[in-house]
């Protein structure tokens, strides 16, 4: 099938998803425990990437700028503005699409062939809206909260260095990550990650929906979910950081 | 008011609850999988689609019922037809329909009583405590057991899935009940049981159901109103005391196939 026609099928699927749920009580059945599916139980993969990325950018930034010309703080700040340009936001959300898509796609995909979806149909009930909704809902509430989280724990990560190396001390860190602070860059990361995480959930939601055939192409689904919503990650980090930081 | 038991106001209903199905063919990407099939399917009765495996059945099925959509052809409940009906007025009609799929499809999240309840919390609106009432009415009056209402449908037998699926089907009082082979998998004394409780609730509370099946000893256990479907096309239609006397030669070589089949037809005669 070609671009456009997922496209337009995405469109047409979305135009059923985003409507206000024919039972409250149920969506706020869903909600809850998508919350904790999708983002406390991402929270040990964001602690343990940031957190050594952290450290990682640290120490790297620190080699290879040995230069006696720069500043002491230079080394605190460039891992600071990494991370809160664009691996607390973008690289992060590339790593969610990973975990998220494909629990989303092959989750609704198994209900697809399970016929679990018609049996929804069947009973008059919208499975896009029922199925659907409370995920996008759900991972774009918990987001922010995870990109905040990784910036936090990706800067103790830096901190580490200076404590149990001599790469750096912790006052330069401290100082660096402290200096020319410019608190625009936290906004426009969770921007982002707001826009990723519709379009890592969406997506996936999509290909999980129209899956069809047997276990296998669940499988695929959820290869596919991935990938392209990796894809659209990428092209739309570059047009919001053409809006936002231009 | 719905509580443990059936409404009877359905019984006192003059209006037919029929079902036409006239001319329809569906494809799929050029791959013509219904031709021309008109039927009639009756009220109180158990209307029977037969036909060999990849003969069509489950997409005649889901085409009646709207899940796919048919290229041409008009289906009519009570004279209104579903292709020309808004999703919102399918989605009302659907809510009078009970549907086996042939895998069960329960809900594998929910344990077995909330698979039950979950239609009435979706579209009744009595309190919990009511619909869970009835959820139970539901789940004894197919024989399963207080002990597996709370277990998950993967933890039950297969049978006990089918069985849990009709009290899902049921719970909401359909007026139409759609069965795609509700007894596949199953050993002849479930299968048996199965098939019985599927023709008692459609007497007991007068509902047009369709069964889809390639297993002739249902077809001669509760069949009333049978089509046989064959590649696609509507080959034979009757009663099962028809079969034995029909001159169709797919109809024949489907149903006798078997050696017990073919004894059963020569005592007949
Ligand atoms: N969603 C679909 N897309 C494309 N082809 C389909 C689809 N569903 C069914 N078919 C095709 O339609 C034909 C009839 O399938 P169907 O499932 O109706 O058979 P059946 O009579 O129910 O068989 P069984 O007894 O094995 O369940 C098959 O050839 C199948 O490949
Ligand atoms: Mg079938």
């Amino acid at each position: 099938m070609n671009i456009f026609q997922d496209a337009g099928k995405y469109v047409l699927l979305m135009k059923r998803v985003l409507v206000f749920p024919d039972r409250w009580r149920m969506f706020f059945r869903q909600f809850p425990k998508e919350l904790e599916k999708l983002g406390l139980q991402s929270l040990p993969i964001v602690i343990i990437i940031s957190v050594f990325i952290g450290a990682i950018m640290t120490i790297q930034t620190k080699l290879n700028t040995e230069n006696p010309l720069l500043p002491a703080y230079s080394t605190g700040l460039v891992t600071r503005d990494t991370l809160l340009l664009e691996f607390s936001s973008t690289i992060l959300c590339l790593i969610l699409a990973g975990k998220i898509g494909s629990n989303i796609a092959s989750e609704i995909g198994t209900m697809r062939i399970t016929e679990q979806i018609d049996a929804l149909e069947i009973m008059g009930v919208n499975s896009a809206n029922y199925l659907i909704l409370p995920k996008i809902i759900a991972f774009v509430v918990m987001v922010p909260f995870l990109v905040i989280f990784s910036m936090a724990v990706g800067l103790i990560g830096g901190y580490f260095v200076g404590v149990f190396t001599n790469i750096i001390t912790t006052a330069d860190y401290l100082l660096g990550i402290q200096y020319a602070f410019i608190p625009y860059y936290v906004f426009y990361s969770l921007v982002k990650s707001l826009v990723f995480a519709f379009l890592i959930s969406s997506v996936a939601a999509y290909y999980g929906y129209y899956a069809n055939g047997g276990a296998l192409d669940v499988g695929k689904a959820s290869t596919n979910a991935v990938v392209n919503s990796s894809i659209l990650i990428l092209f739309f980090n570059l047009l919001i950081t053409n809006l936002m930081l231009n | 008011m719905i509580i443990g038991g059936f409404q009877d106001s359905k019984l006192s209903n003059s209006q037919t609850d029929m079902i036409e199905v006239k001319n329809i063919d569906k494809s799929f990407d050029g791959n013509q999988v219904l031709k021309n099939i008109s039927a009639v399917f009756e009220d109180g009765k158990t209307n029977m689609i037969i036909g060999a495996s990849g003969s069509g059945k489950t997409v005649l099925m889901k085409s009646i019922i709207g899940l796919h959509r048919i290229d041409n052809g008009r289906i009519e409940y009570d004279g209104r037809n579903l292709p020309d009906m808004r999703m919102k007025e399918i989605r009302i009609l659907r809510r009078e329909v009970g549907m086996l799929f042939q895998g069960s499809a329960l809900f594998d999240s929910l344990s077995v009583l909330e698979n039950v309840m979950y239609p009435l919390e979706m579209f009744s609106p009595v309190s919990k405590e009511e619909m869970e009432i009835r959820a139970r009415f539901c789940l004894k009056h197919v024989n399963l057991e207080e002990q597996s209402f709370k277990l998950p449908p993967s933890e039950i037998s297969g049978g006990m899935q089918k069985r849990v699926a009709i009290a899902r089907a049921i719970a909401l009082q359909p007026k139409y009940l759609f069965c795609d082979e509700p007894n596949s998998g199953l050993d002849p004394k479930t299968s048996l049981i199965i098939d019985r409780l599927i023709h008692d609730i459609t007497v007991e509370f007068n509902i047009t159901t369709i069964i889809n099946s390639h297993d002739m000893n249902s077809v001669m256990e509760i069949g009333e109103n049978i089509i046989f479907i064959n590649k696609g096309e509507k080959a034979w239609e009757g009663t099962k005391e028809d079969i034995f006397h029909a001159d169709s030669e797919e109809l024949n070589n489907f149903v006798f196939a078997s050696e017990l089949y073919k004894k059963v037809k020569i005592a007949h005669q």
